[in-house]
């Protein structure tokens, strides 16, 4: 394979990962909060469904994002509803959400099938373009892309840099703390929950306008990318750019697995193309497995330097997740 | 509290059923469709014959066992999204035991046997690795579960596509279907067994003997409740979760034996059937309580079964089942949450 090509595969990486960037920094954003949003699988999928047949019918690729912004602004507004001021479980709220979603964008989709649509074209940056290496990579992609770039960098800086971002993090950490301060913990979680979700709504045009453009049904191929962004979310320790990176691992696995497969003719596609699954799991056991008694209990047991260094690597790949993830907050 | 108290129940779930009607009657006119059709096509072709009802009972056998697995699950306080993978590798188990035993010439009713028992093993095995991952190595069960199940599906392609394959046609409409003497005997003339309706049967009764009759019931409820309360009172908390996914992933490959030795005669692609995010929904509608879990359960496959019509006569999608499902669920979340609402500055005045 020639350098170009590898250059052109790991471009395509980046634009692949452009809707997982979106849904893993939403659903970060909404975890901070201390709300967990389950739906994701299915907003992506409603939202994509949703964004192409606006898209398709009024012929504006604008009007298709927006709409897929609103629809997952509004599954979020539902999840936060149910689960802030009517104090459901979240992880069932979000469970069914992400299911009754998927069949009604499947159930809805049923004429969108197979149309033609719109598709976000490549805006190549002029003079940056032509920079070796970094121009192909990173300067010869589509709007959305680019927008990927600097929404890692600006939630980064939003929760780490800036002040609502403190009290965001005190709103997930310490939500009573927080209130006596003077802080709306619930109005906050709600707003968080919808911003958090437009992001993940935006997941599903960035698919179908732009990465797998089109809508096919159930032969979309975007069942399962929802639950990848959440796993991804843990992946990432809550950290934005950890997360991303945790995007474009995935998706470089998944393109790794698409070239080396005419090179490994004994090994099926299909098991190519799911390896990043289980390796998903294995790499959430090792952000979490420094968390674990038996782990420390070990590692006690261990002579002093080998424990140093052991707790090291652990402690470097460990995340622990807001404190009060999943738990409702009553003021009174 | 009289006036929360008469809110309760069986007006509650009306109320539910009643908006996710209304619900799912918008999405109809949404896209077009005649609602009051569509619903009556549901209804008849889930109801509409003696014959209907049985095929709907044959789908509500392995719903009634992967839900019957949940119970146990959810009663131990745990989320096996898994159980989806569960079923499959029990498919995928009997039908490997199915292939042994047709190489090896034994008695049909010997080999759907030690297939199903095969199939319980696959399903145990499949969710005590969710379980293991949990417990050591901090992987929430919901995370690993789904891992697990996406390996499960390709586990299945492979298999079909791969060594199993149909000689010269490998295709996605599965393996080979076996010969008619290994699978479980059906009432003439129809698809449903008997024996399968036993398997679900016991398995509902055996759960529900586990959790309401026994120590070890008790003892997993409190893991469920109060997990450090209850290992500070002596019980092997981890051991308990542990068990909890080895009967749930034992059910759930029941349920994926009975899908092959009784539904399809053979190992395909979506063998689960989806049945065991549905048995989920199940659970969710009944609040956990296993008592009234079996008519729901029957209701859900009714709706599913019946919405098969959807797309040969109206040419509508047949998800519409499952946005009424989900309506539903969500509605009786709903109406229980406002519920407590409303009780909540009562239940303080009360004080």
């Amino acid at each position: 394979m020639s350098y170009d090509m590898v250059l052109i595969g790991l471009a395509g990486v980046l634009a692949a990962a452009a809707p997982i960037v979106f849904a893993t920094l939403g659903e970060t954003l909404t975890e901070r909060s201390g709300v967990i949003n389950l739906s994701v699988n299915g907003t992506i999928l409603l939202s994509a469904m949703a964004s192409f047949g606006v898209a398709v019918v009024t012929g504006s690729l604008l009007l298709g994002f927006l709409t897929g912004m609103l629809v997952g602004a509004g599954v979020a507004l539902v999840v936060a509803g149910f689960s802030i001021s009517l104090k459901q479980s979240q992880v069932a709220v979000g469970f069914v959400l992400t299911l009754m979603c998927r069949d009604l964008a499947y159930f809805l989709g049923n004429p969108f099938i197979g149309l033609s649509g719109p598709r976000l074209p490549a805006l190549a940056v002029p003079l940056l373009k032509d920079i070796p290496v970094l121009g192909p990579l990173f300067f010869r992609q589509d709007l959305l892309t680019y927008l990927s770039f600097v929404l890692i960098l600006g939630a980064w800086a939003w929760i780490f840099r800036t002040r609502p971002g403190l009290s965001l993090i005190s709103v997930g950490e310490r939500p009573a703390a927080a209130y006596v301060r003077g802080l709306q913990v619930n109005r906050m979680r709600y707003l968080y929950t919808i911003v958090g979700g437009a992001l993940v709504g935006l997941a599903g045009p960035a698919f179908s306008l732009s990465v797998k453009a089109g809508w096919k049904g159930t032969i979309s191929g975007l069942d399962g990318y929802g639950w990848i962004a959440l796993a991804i979310t843990i992946f990432g320790g809550w950290n934005p750019i950890r997360a991303a990176f945790g995007a474009y691992l995935f998706v470089f696995l998944q393109w790794l697995g698409l070239v080396l497969q005419p090179n490994l003719p004994g090994v099926p596609s299909q098991v190519l193309q799911v390896a990043p699954f289980p390796l998903m799991i294995l790499a959430l056991s090792l952000v979490n497995i420094g968390n674990t008694e038996w782990v420390e209990r070990t590692l006690a047991g261990l002579p002093d330097e080998v424990r140093r260094s052991i707790g090291r690597v652990l402690r470097s790949l460990r995340a622990s997740p807001p404190a009060s993830l999943g738990t409702p907050f009553e003021s009174e | 509290m009289r006036r929360s108290a008469s809110l309760s129940g069986p007006a509650l779930m009306i109320g539910a059923v009643l908006l996710a009607l209304l619900f799912t009657t918008g999405i109809l006119l949404i896209a077009g469709a005649p609602p009051l059709e569509a619903y009556r096509q549901v209804v008849l072709g889930s109801l509409g014959s003696t014959k209907k009802i049985t095929d709907v009972l044959v789908a509500w056998v392995p719903l009634l066992l992967a839900t019957s697995g949940l119970m146990v699950t959810f009663a131990a306080g745990l989320w096996n999204i898994g159980i989806e993978g569960q079923i499959t590798l029990g498919a995928i188990f009997a039908t490997g035991m199915l292939r042994l035993t047709l190489d090896g010439g034994l008695p049909p009713g010997i080999a759907i046997g030690a297939a199903i028992l095969a199939g319980i093993l696959g399903g145990a095995v499949w969710a005590l690795l969710a379980g293991l991952l949990k417990a050591y190595g901090g992987v929430n069960e919901i995370f690993g579960g789904l891992g697990l199940n996406f390996v499960a599906v390709a586990l299945t392609v492979w298999l079909i596509f791969g060594p199993w394959g149909r000689p010269g046609v490998a295709s996605m409409s599965g393996t080979e279907p076996f010969p008619d003497t290994f699978s479980l005997p059906a009432l003439s003339g129809l698809r449903l067994s008997p024996w399968a309706v036993l398997l679900g049967v016991g398995g509902y009764l055996l759960v529900f003997l586990i959790l309401q009759g026994t120590t070890f019931g008790l003892r997993l409820k409190a893991v469920g409740k109060n997990p450090r309360a209850a290992f500070l009172l002596g019980i092997p908390t981890v051991r308990y979760m542990l068990l909890a996914f080895v009967l749930c992933g034992g059910l759930g490959g029941a349920a994926g034996a009975v899908q092959v030795t009784a539904v399809y005669h053979r190992l395909i692609p979506s063998i689960s059937s989806g049945y065991g995010y549905l048995g989920l929904m199940v659970a969710m509608l009944v609040n956990y309580q296993p008592l009234w879990m079996p008519l729901v359960a029957f209701f859900f496959a009714a709706l599913n079964l019946g919405s098969i019509q959807l797309p040969i006569v109206l040419k509508l999608d047949s998800s519409l089942a499952g946005v009424l499902q989900g309506a539903l669920v969500l509605f009786v979340l709903a109406v229980e949450g406002i519920r407590q609402r409303l009780r909540r500055p009562q239940a303080k005045a009360a004080e």
